[in-house]
């Protein structure tokens, strides 16, 4: 700053104005830090999935053809995709790792993706000001329920009690772990959606009551409809964090990785089986390197379902904000 | 303004104090270490954890001030371990393999030591009520590798076959594909859990459930008598069959570490051996050398 201005607020001034640049330092080295991990993790994760491609020995055991098109001799689809790393003749297919996944994830997002939404629509269109007050915490808290707990509880409780009620031949299936799962996501989807369905302006309903809906017409046919790219981001986001959640489905999901689109089959996830055989693998050798090829897998999609979410995020808050200026 | 500044102030001077403070500390610890005695680490089978554990309990009572750590993981992260040399002591359910030894003896500069500790019969578990007693090792494998789905097959109710065992980096999986499943592949049904607890637990509360696993964890299900083959008797699994070696998956558990081991590993390993402690393998539910 120049001498004049030192001059004219004298020296309490000056040592605001030193202590201002030391801290916007202190927390740009940090936020810088933070992105410089987030890069080195990143780059390891490449460089240790690179032997696929590069390194004859492994690419002998694991490479992308074999990862994905490759079938043993048998009758049904589940004999022919295997995942059998450490066996004398390693098989490594990760068709039944990925279809263990998406089952998850799918189980997860139909039984979240209403309740998130339905609980948004209440709290914001519904409930009382001092029901809401309670809510919105209530609900964001679940967030912070640690998932081996949530694991632990799909595994001693959860599952038993599917069992008795359904009589599934498996305690630990796609139901159990989708459903532990969903418990997970409920507070993603819930707070973007409520977010979101809170910044319709009150120039909508008012126009819809003006022409004579009720109050559950104007939520579902015009509030719930204006903020749908909120809703929609909501659910991408809940996406990314299913197909990443590790120890709900090492826990719950029964960690068989069986061919199979039946959800009443137990289920192995990517992230499981990373968390599952990473400990013991030697360094170097095909299955250390598929199962970082894994990891890249993880990392590409959720960074593309998050990048996408937060996308249609920051659109709809430009449109909101054109809208009341 | 003014707090702002202040509040800026006694977050930077908190940042400062704790950098300090976990400078302070790590020289401490650096310095302590040299004067007190380093911890024997331990690590490997999930099997033998609970032996471990006990172990390094009594042991430690006898000797105040030495220090003990033990953890599972499996028998091949604990062989990992040993080769990374990570570790002191490797606990494993499975011989090492002349590749994993003559690894460790490169890393380590000396040659792998192999002490049995104990003897497990690795057992078959079926749920409490299921009324199958006994079957030949051709059965389990046909029902592991996915043959047999039925319990009607092997003289049980008309139920499908539930699978449990163990995940790749158990000594206890290795062992029994190669003993009772003679290196054939897993069926991809098995459902890989967490330690032999969490087999035990499953197959407790399932009734169409099968586990293996190591004996001393048997609580709430019931091992199976074993059958080398359909001529041959059942025998149970039990310390006088396993001594005798007519229990045909007896196993022996194994202490790993290196030949130049420091003193604190080598004493630990002798006292294991002595009749004192082998009877707390008993207390376990293992089975003492004899």
């Amino acid at each position: 700053m120049s001498r004049r201005f030192e001059a004219d607020f004298g020296r309490g001034e000056r040592r605001r104005l030193i202590w201002n640049a030391a801290m916007t330092g202190v927390f740009s080295v940090a936020g810088w830090v933070a992105i410089l991990f987030i890069f080195l993790i990143f780059v390891f994760t490449f460089k240790e999935t690179l032997p696929i491609f590069t390194d004859p020995e492994v690419r002998e055991e694991a490479n992308l053809y074999k990862f994905f098109f490759e079938r043993q001799d048998g009758p049904t689809l589940a004999e022919q995709f295997i995942w059998q790393p450490t066996s004398e003749q390693p098989k490594m297919s990760l068709i039944p790792i990925i279809l263990g996944t998406l089952k998850a994830t799918f189980v997860g997002l139909l039984f979240a993706c209403p309740i998130g939404v339905a609980a948004a629509l209440f709290s914001s269109e519904f409930a009382p000001a001092r029901l809401r007050e309670v809510i919105k915490p209530v609900i964001e808290l679940l967030a912070g329920i640690p998932s081996v707990v949530m694991g632990f509880f799909a595994l001693i409780v959860l599952a038993t009690w599917l069992q008795s009620a359904f009589g599934f031949t498996y305690r630990l299936n796609a139901w159990n772990a989708g459903l532990a799962l969903g418990i997970a996501l409920v507070p993603i989807i819930y707070t973007i959606s409520e977010d979101g369905l809170t910044a319709v302006p009150r120039a909508f309903r008012e126009a819809s009551y003006a022409l004579g809906a009720s109050r559950f017409q104007t939520a579902w046919s015009v509030v719930m409809p204006a903020a749908a790219p909120a809703i929609f981001a909501s659910f991408v986001l809940a996406f990314g964090r299913a197909i990443g959640e590790t120890m709900i489905l090492l826990m719950a999901g029964g960690n068989a990785a069986i061919t199979s689109f039946n959800l009443n089959d137990p289920l192995r996830t990517l992230s499981a089986t990373i968390a599952a055989e990473l400990g013991e693998v030697v360094n170097g050798s095909a299955h250390y390197s598929a199962l970082f090829f894994m990891g890249t897998l993880l990392f590409v999609i959720t960074f593309v379902s998050n990048t996408a979410g937060l996308w249609v995020i920051r659109r709809m808050q430009i449109r909101m904000q054109g809208e009341k200026a | 303004m003014r707090a702002t500044s202040t509040f800026t102030r006694v977050l930077f001077a908190g940042t400062l104090t704790l950098a300090l403070a976990c400078g302070q500390r790590t020289e401490q610890s650096a310095g302590g270490e040299s004067r007190r005695t380093k911890p024997l680490t331990i690590k490997g089978s999930d099997t033998m954890v609970i032996l471990g554990q006990r172990l390094s309990e009594e042991y430690m009572k006898k000797n105040p001030g030495e220090v003990v750590q033990v953890t599972g993981g499996g028998s091949g992260t604990g062989i990992a371990a040993l080769i990374n040399g990570t570790v002191d002591l490797a606990q494993s359910s499975r011989a090492m393999t002349d590749e994993e030894k003559s690894k460790a003896q490169q890393n380590r500069g000396a040659a792998i030591v192999e002490t049995p500790v104990a003897l497990d019969a690795l057992s078959v578990f079926v749920n409490e009520a299921n009324p199958v007693k006994e079957m030949t090792i051709p059965q389990v494998a046909d029902i592991y590798m996915g043959k047999v789905r039925n319990w009607r097959q092997v003289g049980g109710p008309n139920a499908p076959i539930v699978l449990y065992g163990r995940e790749n980096s158990s000594g206890t999986y290795d062992y029994f594909r190669e003993h009772v499943l003679k290196k054939a592949d897993f069926s991809p049904s098995v459902q890989t859990l967490q330690g032999t607890a969490a087999v035990i637990n499953a197959v407790a509360k399932d009734r169409n459930g099968i586990g293996y696993g190591g004996i001393a964890y048997a609580k709430d299900v019931r091992a199976v008598g074993i059958k080398k083959d359909a001529a041959s008797k059942a025998i149970y699994p039990a310390e006088a069959t396993v001594a005798d070696g007519s229990y045909p998956l007896s196993r022996k558990l194994f202490f790993y570490y290196p030949a130049n081991a420091p003193e604190r590993v080598t004493t630990f390993v002798q006292w294991s051996l002595a009749p004192e402690a082998q009877a707390f393998v008993s207390e376990v539910g293992y089975f003492p050398l004899r």
